[in-house]
């Protein structure tokens, strides 16, 4: 098993400059991902996203460093996955590294994600994550029992 | 799912299907071994219900006890939690419920 990458492709059934403007713009990502941002992506650029869909984590923000823009191609950041307890210093931590390539297909745009760099992590933080899982458990014992058997 | 037709992994999914338990995972993760009075501290929930949540776990082999004079000190087993893999795998299912917001608000 491959323990540094997670890599996630599917095909949306939309126009990809539509998918660009989702992923490529602050606000609208943190709309689907569930982020507040103050200000617009930029390469290079620091962004804190104040968490909006989980009332656990209410005030919490995530720290974004907006890696590279290829305008309706690529969009990557660097970030601490997870990295919500606030009596943890995670700037320490390496940060692991989230791509999102874009394609044209027949029928809308396909998506890779690929998030990297996660043996720097250190194995405590790791098990931390666990708590962040807050919902949705149960219907995803399927989906990992097929993960586990496979 | 029934427990017995269960794959191998299955009842450590199963145990874990509860946010308590979560946390308790997560606690013992993270703070180390721990008493039962150190893991009830700033909980809503009763002694009890925390000691019957760490023995559903203790079934999975999540966790095992050992007794310090009159108090159980629960501790995490690692080995079964296999952490490395747990944690991707919950990484991967955040990216796939992100996904799934994304498609709902693009299509």
């Amino acid at each position: 098993m491959n323990t540094d990458r997670i890599e996630k492709v599917t095909v949306l059934e939309a126009p990809r400059s539509r998918v660009w403007r989702a992923i490529s713009d602050a606000g609208e990502f943190g709309a689907w991902f569930g982020l507040e941002f103050d200000g617009a992506f930029a390469p290079g650029a620091l962004m804190q996203g104040r968490i909006t869909n989980s009332p656990d984590y209410a005030g919490i923000t995530v720290t974004f460093v907006v890696d590279r823009i290829e305008p309706e191609h690529h969009f990557s950041y660097r970030w601490h996955p997870y990295a919500v307890d606030p009596s943890v210093d995670y700037s320490i931590e390496p940060m692991t590294l989230v791509e999102f390539h874009l394609e044209e297909v027949a029928g809308g745009t396909r998506l890779t994600v690929v998030e990297s760099g996660f043996d720097g992590i250190p194995a405590t933080r790791r098990a931390e994550a666990l708590r962040m899982n807050t919902g949705g458990w149960e219907a995803q014992v399927s989906n990992v029992e097929r993960y586990v058997s496979g | 799912m029934s427990p017995g037709s269960a794959a191998p992994g299955a009842s450590v999914f199963a145990a874990l299907g509860d946010e308590t338990r979560l946390g308790l995972v997560a606690r013992l993760a993270s703070g180390g071994p721990l008493s039962i009075t150190k893991l009830t501290a700033g909980s809503a929930v009763t002694r009890q219900a925390v000691t019957r949540h760490l023995e559903v776990l203790a079934c999975a082999g999540l966790v095992h006890d050992s007794r310090h004079g009159r108090e159980r000190i629960w501790e995490l087993d690692t080995a079964q939690l296999s952490e490395a893999r747990r944690y991707l795998e919950l990484v991967s299912q955040h990216w796939d419920d992100a996904l799934e917001r994304l498609k709902r608000f693009v299509e």
